[in-house]
């Protein structure tokens, strides 16, 4: 049953192959079973979901539902869930039970999902490999000794190794597709906006964009259906009607334009890598895309750019927590300074703390212009440059990582080294555009993907290339070595 | 432009993070190796480049100035590490 994809689980519930309650007790018993090797949750939310399974299996018996109705999904720890510890992996939020739901938890609901458990993830959703997490780093099913990738590596893990269908993530600089990528699985980052951020643990709210992760982009399609939603609470949410998202999945690539930017295939990419990712451009060639080289000149500058802008927004979004309504405080504090210095010190972990540091440098006075602003102004030109290549072409492909997943401890020593691993997804944040990863290949035995750019709203053309990628190709169906 | 270890203390006075005195190198040096990357901006001609603070441009939505919420202070005050008779309870601030 964990092998059915959430499509065909939703037909199977839909022909009344299985309920909803099987198909929960199923996933949570193999989550017991497994996840102690993986640690892709942080809770589970047993109890709640088999009720809410119950709920589900009623409903369906009693007239029309929605598609995904009684089918079961993981929320990463970063969306806040009324009633169920939300700590967005880190001590400072290890006791913090939220009165109500993120908007995407109650678009799910809404929906009549169900929910196995959170996430694992980097904390604050600072990192590029979740070793950064309180509850302990999770591990990539394809190799236990290798990192999933962050900082959505726990909802990553548990697709890989099908303990749940799909899940939702989020991506900052390319917290939703680099894990897809070293998992093997397909994972989607919409446009800026697409998704609500509102009770979504804001990390820099000008970059943070929630999305889905699954095994297919078909599924990919039956999530964002429901994740996606104008949302007035979200005072940067997209005010644009939501489409069917499976409504074009199959229609013919042939015709279409995708660019192929010459700045993502250079030096640091791994040569394998780029053999996988330039045969999945020759199979969507084979389908009648016509491939053209691009050029994004300022694709360098994302990173420096990013880690000023990220940071910065982090130190001011961050400063919320101060022991004084909610998280950790430290114990009894001599006075206000101290359970500040304190409460945050003994709360957040080493690289929450530093980029929180470098982003108040980056704000201080007398560097403000020389940091913020200027980075702000380079964004405008990562931004021309791809607004320039779609005037050429329809979509942009290239790979998501330069490498396959690595060791743990390879790169928590060295934070450039790590940031670097994001050298080809933090681009489409700072332009706010949709970017996604799917399989597209085996490197030293674990898994490599292709990214696709979309343009501005472009999710349904993204999926339908996925799709149709996914219809010539077997990769995303691989599972890890060891899982049954 | 790189910091020692007096900009890192004042850098964690500004946060509210304390850098403890066997840290405060390897820390700054990090932060440095950060700062390094972080300079090829300087390189970058931006004169008459307009700032791009939303990726999509947008203006912030503005709403009708009516009540959208109901009261629950109760629900949240209930996640508050100390408070009393409604109010959250933080160290003595003024003697």
């Amino acid at each position: 049953m964990h092998n059915l994809t959430l499509t065909e689980l939703s037909a199977g519930l839909g022909a009344g192959e299985f309920s909803s309650v099987e198909v929960t007790e199923h996933f949570l018993a193999r989550i017991k079973r497994l996840d102690g090797t993986y640690n892709s949750f942080i809770t589970i939310t047993e109890e709640q979901a088999l009720a809410q399974a119950a709920m589900a299996d009623q409903q369906r018996a009693a007239g029309s539902v929605p598609a995904l109705c009684g089918v079961p999904i993981a929320h990463k720890d970063i969306f806040c869930t009324d009633g169920v510890r939300t700590s967005c992996g880190s001590k400072m939020l290890d006791n913090f039970v939220p009165p109500y739901n993120a908007t995407v938890v109650e678009n799910f609901a809404a929906a009549g999902v169900v929910v196995l458990g959170k996430t694992n993830m980097d904390e604050f959703a600072m990192g590029s490999s979740n070793e950064t997490s309180y509850y302990g780093p999770v591990k990539n099913p394809w190799q236990t000794d290798c990192v999933p990738g962050g900082s959505s590596g726990g909802s990553a893990a548990a697709v890989a190794a099908r303990l749940t269908p799909a899940a939702t993530a989020t991506d900052t600089g390319g917290s939703i597709r680099q894990p897809a990528a070293l998992c093997g699985i397909t994972g989607l980052k919409p446009t800026y906006g697409r998704v609500s951020r509102w009770g979504m643990i804001a990390f820099a709210s000008s970059l943070d964009q929630g999305g889905p992760m699954a095994r297919t982009a078909e599924d990919l399609a039956l999530m964002l259906n429901e994740m996606a939603s104008f949302d007035s609470k979200d005072s940067t949410s997209l005010e644009r009607e939501v489409p069917d998202y499976r409504a074009n999945l199959n229609r013919d690539v042939s015709g279409m334009t995708i660019g192929v930017p010459e700045e993502y295939f250079g030096e640091g990419l791994n040569p394998a890598t780029e053999q996988a990712v330039r045969d999945a451009l020759a199979e969507l060639e084979k389908q009648g895309a016509k491939l053209k080289a691009i050029s994004l000149p300022h694709s360098h500058l994302s990173v420096p750019a990013y880690y000023v802008i990220a940071p910065a927004e982090a130190s001011a979004n961050l400063s919320r927590f101060d022991g004084s309504r909610y998280g950790y405080r430290c114990e009894n504090p001599a006075d206000l300074r101290d359970m500040y210095m304190r409460s945050r010190s003994e709360g957040f972990g080493d690289e929450v703390k530093r980029r929180i540091l470098i982003g108040a440098y980056c704000l201080s006075a007398g560097y403000y212009d020389a940091y913020y602003n200027k980075a702000m102004q380079v964004r405008r030109l990562i931004k021309d440059d791809f607004v320039s290549a779609f005037k050429d072409v329809d979509m942009i492909a290239g790979p998501t990582c330069p490498n396959p997943a690595f060791e743990f401890g390879a790169k928590s020593d060295d934070p450039v080294a790590m940031y670097l691993e994001d050298i080809y997804t933090i681009a489409t944040n700072l332009a706010g555009l949709p970017g996604m990863s799917l399989p597209c290949g085996l490197v030293e035995g674990k898994p490599v993907g292709l990214q696709l750019i979309g343009n501005y709203f472009d999710e349904g053309r993204m999926l339908n290339v996925a799709h149709r990628y996914q219809q010539a190709s077997d990769w995303h169906s691989r599972c890890a070595p060891g899982i049954d | 432009m790189s910091i020692d270890r007096s900009d890192i203390e004042k850098l964690g006075e500004l946060a509210r993070i304390h850098i403890s005195d066997e840290n405060a190198l390897a820390s700054a040096q990090r932060i440095n190796e950060v700062l390094a990357l972080v300079d090829q901006l300087q390189a970058v001609d931006t004169a008459n480049v307009e700032p791009l603070a939303n990726p999509l441009g947008a203006r912030q939505r503005l709403r009708l100035d009516e009540v959208s919420e109901t009261n629950r202070r109760d629900a949240f005050q209930a996640t508050a590490p100390a408070t009393e008779d409604g109010l959250y309870l933080v160290p003595k601030v003024i003697e």
